[in-house]
């Protein structure tokens, strides 16, 4: 991950955006390195907030405070190059195949709901178990978030691509700023949050930092 | 040709050697009687001369050739001598004309209905052929160790060999076996028989030999042996046997 | 047995009188013995009903665990994927009474020239039974499709099954050989008197008596079997234990792991009790001709 300071990437940019909605200048800004796990723990936080692709839970938000979203997460799916389901180009399109997602989360239940295919899909406690499956040509499509399925795409398994991204589901996941509970902060985060997306900084950072993420066509 | 010929047969387990040079020989229709103490060696030679024992010196020969050539299948060899044990060791997952036909069908390649035939009919000649389609466990042991000796003749063996076959059963049921081999000796079988039963022994033998030690310290026609024993130490063995009863 | 001038004290003699019997208890005593159960059953029963449903945590307990709606609901789902268990067992056992034979009758081979034999059974023994169940599965499931090599099934559920049978394979080896070592070599030397060969008399004496005497632990081989079924979930198929964990993490109770869990326990009980039976069947047959079966 590189240096935030430098305001290179999106998570680094939105903060510096924010920052600046709040009034602070970009020199005004420090940054601390909090270990993923305790970001979102209960108890005192030595840090105004923490951007760090933290997902909104209500289990995390009985313990810490988080801003509204300032990236809705999608579910995607990752196919391997050449095979059949790869020229699908509808939600439909993928329901004859095998389909697999990890256990407990709400790419499971997506394609339980929303995709709804005639074969059985593959459940899998881990990730990792799901992704082997993918290279392995086990499964045809694995369903994950968005920002996973490049990792997967990128690193994991060669020759495969990200066939395309579903709409944003209502309730979906979202990403969320992270404060100690009870920071009154979150209120004036929220108001710079509403303004960025309204005129559409969040989206043009989306696009400068997550190019790839527009790469990716959305599934109907 | 004798039928039998045992030439300095030695055989030791581990540091033991229990046959220290055995010479035997035993016409057509002979029937030989074994006594002596227990350990003396008997069993092994019963067992050595059914090649379930290797031997670690000498020859054995039946009707002339010699089987203990390291050429010769075992196999073929044990068809032509039955033997009879102390445990019956009749197999008890199968019936009683099972345990009799089982051999003769998976080794002589007799039909079923031949097989069968064959061994009702020798279980019949020995009262066993109502109990035909018995399990062991439902038989005397008299009635089991007949049936074993049964199973034995079923193979049409030129050799019998019986290993003290009524050590392990009751008294009153030792005569019902005892008169199966009576029989057997009557109708011509070449019979080699180690055995306790010393009235027995004298009635149908027509030579005791007398083991001591791995050796044939003696032998002779039963009257010999019995009634006036060269050897002091057959005389020992044949007084305490006379004290216990047994003669 | 109790006798004239016997001096021992009657509850001495009545309970020597009892082991000699089997354990069977003389009339009078038996009646009063049953009631005494009976009543201390119940009793103890109501003690542990009371004690749980009383205590602090049991609403939450109940809700997290024992909610029937929770269970009902989650239990159709549940019995269709545990269908795929029944026949994944069902169809690896039969390989494995096989397979586990013939390593059994390889490592029973005696002399020199069958030393190879002998060593690869020992050797494929040691690793079946030596690598995690789990480990073995992962590593082929995910392992062999990987090689990508020409004729190499990719299914999942296949190499689930390979592994299952090669590992209980390894497992249920040792238990025939178990039974072989237990028949009494006079078997064999009666067999073999009878100018059987070795391979007629392991056929035809030996292994069936082998095998009835080890039924039991192989039907307990197989129980462990069915259980280890649920291990096929790990390579994302969707069975009885995988879908009971669908279920829980969408309702954060436990309910569905317990109807899981009654399914697996259903098909264990007919068995247990089938073992028992033949157990107390066989045990007549064992003690046959001349005592030394």
């Amino acid at each position: 991950m590189s240096d935030p300071r430098s305001g290179q990437g999106y998570e680094s940019a939105v903060a510096y955006a924010v920052a600046k909605q709040l009034g602070f200048s970009k020199d005004e800004v420090t940054w601390k390195h909090v270990p993923f796990n305790t970001s979102f723990a209960p108890g005192t936080k030595d840090f105004d907030f923490d951007i760090n692709q933290i997902s909104f839970s209500p289990a995390r938000a009985k313990v810490v405070d988080f801003s509204d979203s300032y990236y809705d997460v999608n579910q995607a799916v990752v196919v391997n190059k050449g095979t059949p389901i790869a020229s699908a180009t509808s939600v439909s399109a993928l329901k004859p195949y095998e389909l697999g997602a990890q256990l407990g989360t709400t790419s499971y239940q997506f394609i339980k709901d929303e995709i709804k295919p005639s074969k059985q899909p593959s459940v899998f406690p881990s990730n990792a178990g799901a992704v082997q499956a993918l290279k392995n040509k086990q499964i045809d499509g694995l369903v994950v978030d968005l920002p996973t399925a490049f990792y997967v795409t990128a690193v994991q398994v060669p020759n495969s691509k990200v066939l395309g991204q579903f709409p944003t589901q209502p309730g979906g996941e979202h990403f969320g700023m992270v404060f100690q509970k009870g920071n009154s902060l979150v209120t004036c985060v929220n108001k710079a949050l509403s303004t960025l997306r309204s005129d559409g900084t969040l989206k043009q950072l989306q696009q400068q930092w997550l190019a790839k993420a527009t790469g990716a066509p959305t599934l109907k | 040709m004798s039928a039998l010929k045992v030439e300095g047969v030695h055989k030791s387990f581990g540091p033991n050697e229990v046959l220290r040079g055995i010479d035997l020989e035993l016409e057509d229709h002979e029937v030989v009687c074994l006594i002596g103490a227990s350990g003396s060696g008997k069993s092994t030679l019963l067992r050595c001369v059914n090649l379930l024992e290797p031997l670690d010196a000498g020859r054995i020969f039946l009707a002339g050739e010699e089987i203990t050539r390291r050429d010769v299948d075992s196999n073929s060899v044990r068809r032509r001598i039955g033997i009879v044990f102390q445990a019956f060791n009749l197999f008890p997952h199968m019936t009683v004309l099972r345990n009799v036909t089982l051999a003769p069908r998976d080794v002589l390649g007799l039909g079923r209905a031949e097989a069968e035939a064959r061994g009702r009919e020798l279980l019949a000649r020995f009262g066993l052929e109502d109990r035909r389609d018995e399990y062991p466990d439902r038989l005397s042991g008299g009635q089991q160790q007949r049936v074993a000796i049964v199973r034995a003749l079923a193979m049409q063996p030129e050799l019998m060999l019986l290993d003290e076959v009524t050590s392990a059963l009751d008294p009153e049921l030792v005569a019902e076996v005892l008169s199966v081999i009576r029989e057997l000796a009557a109708g011509g079988m070449t019979m080699l028989i180690a055995t306790h039963e010393m009235s027995f022994a004298r009635d149908i033998a027509h030579r005791v030999c007398f083991l001591e030690e791995g050796r044939i310290l003696e032998q002779g026609p039963p009257h010999e042996i019995f009634a006036q024993p060269k050897e002091p130490r057959t005389q020992q063995f044949l007084e305490r046997i006379i004290e216990a009863g047994r003669l | 047995m109790a006798s004239e001038g016997d001096r021992r004290s009657d509850p001495e003699v009545a309970e020597r009188r009892s082991r000699l019997l089997g354990g069977l208890r003389l009339e009078g005593e038996g009646a009063r013995g049953v009631a005494i159960a009976l009543i201390s059953t119940a009793v103890f029963l109501v003690a542990i009903v009371v004690a749980v449903t009383q205590s602090a945590g049991w609403p939450e307990v109940r809700r997290t665990f024992f909610d029937w709606g929770d269970i009902s609901g989650s239990f159709p789902d549940i019995a269709r994927a545990f269908v795929l268990n029944v026949k994944i067992f069902l169809v690896c056992e039969v390989f494995i009474l096989v397979l586990a034979l013939v390593i059994a009758v390889l490592r029973s081979l005696q002399g020199p020239v069958f030393f190879p034999l002998r060593a690869l059974a020992i050797i494929y023994s040691d690793l079946a039974r030596g690598i995690p169940t789990i480990l073995v599965i992962a590593l082929l499931g995910f392992g062999a499709p990987a090689l990508q090599l020409t004729g190499v099934p990719r299914s999942r559920l296949f190499w689930a099954g390979v592994g299952l049978v090669l590992v209980y394979s390894g497992y249920v080896a040792e238990v025939y050989r178990a039974g072989i070592e237990s028949v009494h070599p006079s078997q064999e030397a009666a067999a073999r008197s009878l100018g059987l060969s070795r391979f007629q008399a392991l056929r035809r004496v030996i292994l069936p008596q082998a095998i009835r005497r080890v039924i039991p632990p192989l039907l307990n081989d197989f129980i462990g079997l069915q259980k280890d079924t649920a291990l096929v979930g790990t390579l994302g198929v969707i069975e009885a234990f995988n879908q009971s964990q669908i279920d829980t993490n969408a309702t954060f109770t436990y309910g569905s792991y317990l109807a899981a869990a009654a399914l697996f326990v259903a098909l264990t009980i007919p068995l247990a009790r089938l073992t028992d039976w033949l157990i107390a069947r066989d045990r007549k047959r064992r003690q046959a001709a001349g005592g030394f079966a």
